[in-house]
């Protein structure tokens, strides 16, 4: 992986295909959607989530697939109409929910979220707070700022 | 990738049987090419849970459908909705919000599904057969009908059940086939004596327990007592589908596809096998809690999944033990159910004593999705893992689990 200001590419399926970038959101906890998304803030609110807090909306949200509950897809098709919606979606697992409420988005509103399936070991290399380019083939370009040596970012 | 169609998969998607057909058909298509699936195969029932939430966008997709014309192809059934379509008044729900409500709800059984309105159809109406290939949404449906009919069906998120249950027609792929249903995590519950698996809460918290280690995998269980009941495995199935994405599990002498350990794992060996001890269960109820102990109580929540006949009685008997009159002043006790099993209490003399005990009883819906509880609601109290693991998000309250009888006493207390 190479760091210190270079950009390194990813080769992902482009699930939903798409353009987007933005700032990386990573977790390797699953999440479900709902009860796990408030569409209106685009906030995590699964209170057993290591994101907990954290807003999704315009990240490049990372996270290995979704659990639970099957009304995921509509938490994000109703972020996509509100707004609120991250910028793209990241996952490590295919999951039909997420690709679901971005197809239904685009059929109602003609506006999508790329979704993209990275493999486990390209899916390990992405890290909190990369800058996150998404090309409609699946290439991801990422850029990651050079690490503070006192520890901050 | 290109996804192989039928004649009559062309024809739908060529508009030959209207424009809303059309619409579910281009939905079918599309998600099978994103997910990688090039065959799709037939479907014959269906349970819709994209009735359950009301938002703008689900609003707009229903009505956009039923506009269209699109209808069921094969027998549907509807999950719990966004409303107490006959009681809403008596719970003061906002008017506008329940004309919404009404609305999404006339648009689904404009396109012919049948109103059963529960999330636990499996014990209302036109239970699946085994093998039978089906389309189910509510991922504790999904996890009971593949787990303990041994119906085959993936968990259908929102607006893929209602596409699916359109056309007939889904992607060839997951647990619709044999060889993806292989149980692969063998939890063997250890030194918990016959007796302590008699509670309701126990099953919720075995679930819980299960859905954290196993996430997608599928479990199979060994040593269960073999007088579980349907509501216990209803219990445990919902925990598991909440805490991990739990869709179907083995249990050894008890499930359809598990009647002896090898059975369950397709002839092969577990990858993992992991012991239950009594201390995992207890840590399981406290992980299940976010509330204190002593805690002023706002509203014992029973009835995720919607409760049963059963479940109504042994209710009833946890209230005539309590020798209690009535809950306290403050605490509200909610129990969610479907029109089905209410209509059965209702010629039975458990409603009165509901009603004197100070029981609401709630149809059709879900506290999830429907805006019953005031804002001033902080702790509330469940025996169901499910509702237990979703609170704190969906509904911004502190949560004590147990089991019935210790929210029944907690409720008369007025205190977890």
């Amino acid at each position: 992986m190479i760091e210190n200001g270079k950009p390194i590419h990813l080769q992902a399926r482009a699930v939903i295909p798409g353009s987007a970038q933005g700032e990386a959101l990573v977790t390797n906890s699953p999440l479900s959607f709902w009860g796990g998304i408030c569409s209106e803030t685009g906030e995590i609110i699964d209170r057993r989530h290591d994101k907990s807090g954290e807003i999704v909306t315009g990240k490049i949200f990372v996270f290995p697939n979704g659990r639970g509950s099957s009304t995921s897809s509509a938490i994000l098709l109703e972020c996509i109409r509100a707004g609120t919606a991250p910028a793209a979606i990241i996952n490590s697992q295919v999951d039909s929910a997420m690709a679901l409420g971005s197809i239904v988005a685009d059929e109602l509103y003609g506006k999508s979220v790329p979704v993209l399936l990275l493999s486990d070991e390209d899916f390990s290399g992405l890290c909190d707070g990369d800058f996150v380019h998404i090309n409609p083939d699946g290439r991801i370009d990422i850029s990651r700022q050079r690490r503070d040596p006192n520890g901050s970012q | 990738m290109t996804v192989h169609l039928s004649r009559n998969d062309q024809q739908m998607l060529d508009g030959h049987f209207g424009p809303g057909c059309q619409m579910a058909m281009r939905i079918v298509v599309r998600l099978a090419e994103a997910c990688g699936v090039t065959e799709l195969m037939d479907v014959t029932q269906a349970h819709i849970d994209g009735c359950g939430l009301l938002s703008e966008s689900s609003l707009l997709f229903a009505e956009t459908l039923a506009g269209k014309g699109a209808k069921v192809s094969i027998p549907t059934t509807l999950s719990m909705g966004p409303l107490d379509l006959q009681n809403w008044r008596k719970f003061n729900i906002d008017s506008s919000f329940a004309q919404k409500a009404i609305r999404q709800g006339r648009a689904y059984e404009s396109m012919g599904c049948i109103p059963t309105w529960t999330c636990a159809p499996y014990q209302s109406y036109l239970t699946p057969r085994f093998g039978q290939q089906i389309a189910w949404g509510e991922s504790n449906a999904v996890v009971y009908a593949n787990s303990v009919l041994g119906a085959r069906t993936n968990r259908y998120a929102d607006f893929h059940d209602i596409c699916a249950a359109i056309t007939g027609r889904v992607p060839r792929c997951g647990l619709h086939l044999h060889e993806n249903r292989k149980g692969q995590v063998l939890f063997q519950i250890t030194d918990i004596p016959a007796e302590a698996m008699q509670g309701d809460d126990f099953y919720s918290a075995l679930g819980y327990l299960i859905g954290v280690r196993t996430l997608n995998q599928i479990p199979i269980i060994v040593g269960m007592s073999a007088g579980v009941t349907g509501d216990n495995l209803k219990a445990l199935g919902a925990a598991a589908a909440s805490s991990g994405s739990v869709m179907l599990f083995h249990a050894v002498g008890i499930t359809p596809e598990a009647a002896t350990l090898d059975q369950a794992c397709h002839g092969d060996k577990p990858r993992q096998v992991i012991e239950v001890t009594p201390q995992d269960i207890q840590r399981a109820r406290s992980e299940l809690s976010t509330a204190a102990k002593t805690e002023h109580l706002d509203a014992v929540i029973l009835g995720c999944p919607h409760f049963s006949f059963d479940e109504f009685r042994q209710l009833a008997e946890c209230i005539r033990t309590s020798q209690a009159e009535h809950i306290a002043p403050e605490t509200r006790f909610i129990v969610k159910t479907s029109r089905t099993s209410y209509s059965l209490i209702q010629h039975n003399k458990m409603l009165d004593l509901f009603e004197g005990f100070g029981v609401e009883i709630t149809l059709d819906t879900c506290v999830f999705h429907t805006p019953l509880l005031g804002p001033g609601t902080k702790v509330i109290m469940t025996n169901s893992g499910k509702c237990a693991y979703y609170a704190p998000g969906e509904l911004g309250v502190r949560v004590a689990f147990g089991s019935m009888r210790q929210c029944v006493d907690s409720a008369v207390r007025g205190c977890v």
